[in-house]
């Protein structure tokens, strides 16, 4: 059975309009699946509207554009390293955003500039793609990639850890877990209107990068044959990766599995075609986050349990899996 | 070289209780060096300790954020809660709070040093029995009385003070701490809300001791009052929910909203009175009827 793409895109998009609903009306306060739609575009000052306006509507927004961001860079970083293991959080890109989102906000930085936050993450975001870039070059094997991604993220990881362990604030340490594992809990509009921004370009740059990606399938050579700048195309995924990134990151700390296990789900529904994956992995990154930050609150309701958590339950057994599979191919 | 060290090591502990049995004689008696290494119990015995009596409070105790009395700890030397720092300031007595290391104190114990644990005051009633205990524990029965009488009046003077302010309605309160904590029944906190005439919102909710309260919740009560912990001055993302725009706007909604110095709060010490005082102060005289909420009791 062959789903055509435009059906494809529908599909995914409703699910993710759904989602998004349902993520509206889930929380600790009990208010009506119709009454906390009103609430969401009253002009009053009450509390379901407060509620409604500036708690569940930043983090339901939060949810689709971090999914969305998290979902595309792992398909370009998949396509462009043309590697099946490629994936931000994986090869460290999400542990040095957050390692720049701890600098800027534990430093005071943050609350004196409000931008330096999704700022810093994407410089962040930025040394770990060229790292991952440098240490294991374009189409590294699988081993390498690995390897040096391991070692970036356990690097960036403990001198996040160590950042916040020095924090004269004694709550400082126990937010390693947000940075290491991600959350949405009590973000407000003002991440939205701070990071959102970051994320869009990142996906503009992300998103026109789907025909070259497919040329590039052919390898390098024809790709540069076909007219494909491969300089250029590796700059703007570089860059675009950094921008979505570290834009995320910066919010919601480092989440993982959703830019490896959401490519590989869409891909035999796109016929591996890049140009058409990466939209589709946007869209569905955005709904996996969305179910995910729904599970959440669903399991434990009165604990912020992370979000890492849950799309680690989920993707670590995928990521097994890929692993059997791709030694069975290599045999 | 190792056989050398090895024995030197076993020689000091056959001298170690040698050396201590003297100390641990004089126990019985009114103790002469007292070592404090609880916030709370430091604070009390600051209180009621003869001079010279006490020779080391906590560093917490000189924390100005944590401790009411920081000025007058200055005077002492500060310990760190170490077993071995404590040996060596050669204590007659130690006293403890219950959440002290138990290491600690079973380490203090074997060197033969005597150890009184205090338990955290968690209301009103809890405070005079700690004053009248640490009296007992320092040999200053009579102080301590005075102290716990005074408290007691004072105590009595500030019940009449709210029930004479806002009789007729009683005001709703959110305890709010970083994190989204808030303070429910069993705790001091939620004493202190209590004697100053007003209703928990945690505790109508049902919550016992310190428990999470999302803001979500928070705001669908809308209490007349939120009252918010104090901030450590490093930043954390802890605040971040203290800094809300919905709360600040809810903040802005209410009757009034108040910052609580933890230093008043932490302890069940005669100093608490002074919160009390404050919230009374936070909240206007006489409510318009329109800060009577339908959930109120």
């Amino acid at each position: 059975m062959r789903l055509p793409y435009p059906a494809l895109i529908a599909l995914l998009s409703s699910l993710t309009a759904i989602l998004f609903v349902i993520s509206l009306v889930t929380g600790p306060a009990s208010i009506g699946f119709v009454d906390s739609l009103q609430a969401l575009f009253t002009d009053s000052n009450d509390a379901a509207a407060l509620v409604m306006q500036e708690i569940r509507l930043p983090r339901a927004i939060l949810a689709l554009v971090i999914g969305a961001s998290l979902g595309l860079s792992g398909a370009v970083l998949q396509g462009y390293l043309q590697n099946s293991l490629a994936e931000p959080n994986l090869i460290g890109v999400s542990s040095c955003a957050a390692l720049g989102a701890v600098i800027a906000l534990y430093s005071g930085l943050a609350a004196w500039f409000p931008l330096a936050l999704p700022i810093i993450a994407l410089l962040g975001a930025l040394t770990g793609v060229l790292l991952i870039l440098g240490l294991a070059g374009q189409g590294g094997g699988s081993l390498t990639i690995i390897l040096a991604g391991v070692a970036i993220s356990a690097m960036a990881g403990a001198l996040t850890s160590l950042a916040l362990n020095l924090s004269s604030n004694p709550f400082a340490a126990i937010e390693i877990v947000h940075w290491l594992l991600g959350s949405l809990a009590d973000r407000s509009m003002e991440h939205v209107y701070i990071a959102t921004p970051f994320m869009v370009v990142g996906w503009l740059m992300l998103l026109r990068l789907g025909r070259a990606l497919d040329a590039l399938t052919l390898g390098e050579e024809t790709a540069a044959n076909l007219g494909i700048n491969i300089g250029r195309l590796r700059l703007v995924a570089v860059i675009g990766t950094a921008c979505a990134v570290g834009a995320a990151t910066s919010i919601a700390g480092a989440i993982g599995f959703i830019g490896l296990v959401v490519p590989h789900l869409l891909r035999p529904l796109v016929q591996a075609l890049p140009s058409r994956l990466l939209p589709a992995s946007a869209i569905g990154g955005a709904a996996m986050l969305l179910a995910a930050d729904i599970a959440v609150r669903v399991i434990a309701p009165d604990r912020d349990l992370k979000l890492g958590v849950l799309t680690a339950l989920v993707g670590a057994p995928f990521f097994l899996w890929l692993i059997l599979r791709q030694r069975r191919q290599l045999i | 070289m190792a056989r050398a060290f090895a024995l030197a090591l076993i020689g000091a502990a056959l001298l170690a209780p040698v050396l201590t049995k003297p100390v641990l004689g004089k126990a019985a008696e009114t103790p002469q060096r007292v070592v404090s290494m609880n916030l709370c119990t430091d604070q009390l015995a600051m209180m009621i300790a003869a001079p010279g009596q006490l020779v080391s409070v906590s560093f917490l105790a000189q924390d100005p954020s944590s401790s009411v009395l920081h000025e007058e700890a200055q005077a002492y030397h500060a310990n760190h809660g170490l077993a071995e720092e404590i040996f060596l300031l050669k204590p007659d007595m130690v006293i403890a709070g219950t959440y002290t290391t138990r290491v600690t104190i079973a380490m203090l114990r074997r060197l033969g040093i005597p150890v009184v644990e205090v338990a955290q005051a968690n209301n009103f009633a809890d405070i005079s029995d700690r004053i009248s205990q640490m009296g007992k524990i320092l040999g200053r029965e009579i102080e301590a009385e005075a102290l716990r009488l005074q408290f007691e009046q004072d105590l009595k003077q500030l019940n009449q003070t709210a029930s004479d302010q806002y009789s007729d309605t009683r005001y709703r309160a959110a305890l709010y701490y970083a994190n989204s904590y808030t303070a429910g029944e069993g705790t001091l906190a939620h004493s202190v809300l209590k004697v100053a005439g007003l209703s928990n919102i945690a505790s109508e909710l049902g919550f016992k001791g310190g428990s999470h309260l999302p803001l979500e919740v928070l705001l669908m009560q809308a209490p007349d009052l939120v009252v918010e912990g104090q901030r450590y001055e490093a930043p954390a993302m802890a605040n971040d929910v203290l800094d809300h725009p919905a709360l600040v706007r809810a903040k802005a909604d209410a009757a009034g909203s108040s910052k609580v110095a933890d230093s008043q709060w932490v302890c069940g010490t005669p100093h608490i009175l002074a919160a009390v005082r404050n919230l009374i102060e936070a909240l206007p005289e006489s409510p318009g009827p329109s800060h009577a909420k339908p959930g109120a009791q």
